[in-house]
């Protein structure tokens, strides 16, 4: 019996990196299919990706990997190319606030810096500004959970406040609006995104304030660093195409 | 003597593949295995509409059916994997705006399906596996709701792996009710917490999903698990849901095992922050 187990653990070793190996492959093979894709798009051979239809993107958020949004030139390329596509908001996310603390950054590099309108650093506050006729928003992991328990509170507070209601000697009872209320009160009322790219290792959206992630289309983008605007522009174009039930 | 002869195939087939199943989980195993895997069931009814079952107005479930077996199928690999928790999303609040009937006839199949998985050939008996239900319970038929209870109250103490069928439920809704409670038991000059609202929702106890599937190549939560998701693998495979099988699950642990240190990392940088 021992002897078994002594050839067939590195058997199974083996086979398990096999395993691991046709995974790669078949990154390998997709990520090339994925290049060749993104050539014939920046060619401009195809005229579909010329004009795309942005009508229902609204709000669009980049969720980034804080080791990656360290990378300030990049985080502003891709500011510049989602404003030259013509996207009105956007919501930028990292889980450590790097972005946050870098916004000074955007608003020097951007073409006239007094069409940018900042507000102070605030690590538990999102951070608001225009650029290039485009809204950023800049938030990370403490305008989620933390911005909720805020909420909770303040609904907390106004019920404490209003005991002496009949309705309330019933017992605290909120709805999804009384929330959304809440969340506004307390400085935390961001839109939700049409959809959410993420930029990192994996498809993870690492936190990002789950009140506003209903029904967000997220698509996960790889790393930062090979970011390609031809990437970008196939999605805004796959997500122009997309229909949603919503349950029904 | 034909039958006998069958069915003794059928069972030496079974036992083949059981223990074929045993050494894939065993090379699995050498990484790590998630505890916890959740499932947005999608597409049950574009696979009755391709394969045209017989989808009428008498029996508008027929893909939902299907989408069951596929269902225990998967639970059973999971938990032979070594999955503690599976959680599936049956039946969000936003599907009340469907057609009635097809409405009607889920709840039916919900509460014949419940009742099925409390018998003693079932893979939740097989396995001594617990059984929650998670959501606004009260939106349910009174049928279906009673019955509900009755799995959970019947399986409380089994020791075994968990199965959480979310139903009349999403994550807002969810939001709401640990709100409630939070200020519901609220003390005097204490502010309520994150931990508090982690202690009042429906999956407190249970831990966070280490994967989240949504098949039929969806790339939406749709308002499911969006406060426990934070450092979940999303995963959104293109098969329909009644098309996912084992290589499938097999696939997805294999993705996951490859991106499973990153997540391990941020996760403990935000743990030791807190």
């Amino acid at each position: 019996m021992i002897e078994a187990s002594v050839i067939a653990s590195p058997i199974l070793g083996v086979v398990f990196c096999l395993l691991h190996v046709i995974v790669s492959l078949v990154h390998t093979w997709s990520h090339l299919v994925h290049q060749i894709q993104c050539l014939i798009i920046s060619s401009g051979l195809l005229s579909k990706y010329q004009n795309i239809n942005l009508n229902r993107l609204r709000h669009l958020a980049v969720v980034i990997d804080s080791e990656d949004a360290k990378n300030k030139s990049k985080v502003h390329q891709l500011l510049c190319w989602l404003s030259d596509i013509g996207v009105k908001y956007v919501i930028l996310y990292d889980i450590e606030g790097v972005m946050k603390k870098s916004d000074k950054a955007y608003e020097k590099s951007s073409a006239n810096p007094s069409e940018t309108k900042c507000m102070d650093f605030a690590p538990n506050m999102p951070l608001i500004f225009d650029m290039f006729g485009m809204t950023v928003e800049i938030i990370s992991y403490t305008d989620g959970k933390e911005a909720v328990a805020k909420g909770a509170n303040y609904l907390c507070s106004n019920y404490l406040k209003n005991q002496d209601d009949t309705l309330n000697k019933l017992g605290p009872k909120f709805t999804e609006p009384d929330i959304s209320s809440a969340l506004k009160a307390v400085g935390h009322d961001g839109p939700e995104p049409d959809l959410l790219l993420v930029y990192g290792p994996a498809r993870c959206h690492l936190g990002f304030p789950a009140w506003r992630l209903r029904y967000t289309e997220i698509v996960h983008m790889g790393p930062l660093t090979s970011m390609k605007l031809s990437a970008v522009v196939k999605v805004l174009y796959d997500f122009s195409k997309k229909h949603q039930n919503y349950g029904k | 003597m034909e039958k006998n002869d069958k069915s003794m195939i059928t069972k030496a087939i079974g036992h083949v593949s059981f223990v074929m199943r045993k050494c894939l989980f065993g090379i699995l195993s050498i990484g790590p295995v998630p505890a916890h895997i959740a499932f947005i069931m999608d597409g049950n009814r574009r696979y009755a509409k391709r394969h045209a079952l017989h989808q009428d107005s008498t029996n508008p479930g027929s893909g939902h059916r299907v989408g069951f077996k596929c269902l225990i199928s998967t639970l059973q690999y999971c938990y032979e994997m070594g999955v503690k928790y599976v959680t599936v999303y049956a039946f969000s609040i936003d599907n009340f705006k469907r057609d009635p009937q097809e409405v009607q006839s889920l709840m039916d199949l919900m509460k014949e399906k419940i009742d099925e998985l409390l018998t003693e050939d079932s893979v939740l008996k097989k396995f001594d596996a617990r059984i929650n239900f998670w959501g606004d319970l009260q939106l349910l038929s009174e049928p279906v709701r009673l019955t509900a209870k009755k799995a959970m109250d019947m399986t409380v103490h089994n020791k075994g792996p968990v199965l959480s069928v979310c139903v009349a439920y999403t994550s807002t809704n969810e939001i709401t009710h640990a709100i409630e409670a939070s200020v519901r038991e609220k003390q005097e000059n204490a502010p309520i917490e994150v931990s508090d609202l982690d202690r009042n929702m429906y999956t407190a106890g249970c831990l966070e999903p280490d994967i989240i599937i949504r098949t039929s190549g969806e790339t939406r939560l749709s308002n499911f698990l969006l406060w426990q998701s934070d450092f979940a693998h999303l995963q959104n495979p293109n098969p329909l849901w009644p098309e996912f099988s084992l290589r499938h699950l097999v696939w997805a642990v294999l993705e996951y095992q490859n991106v499973h240190g990153y997540l391990k990392k941020r996760k403990g940088e935000i743990e030791k922050n807190k």
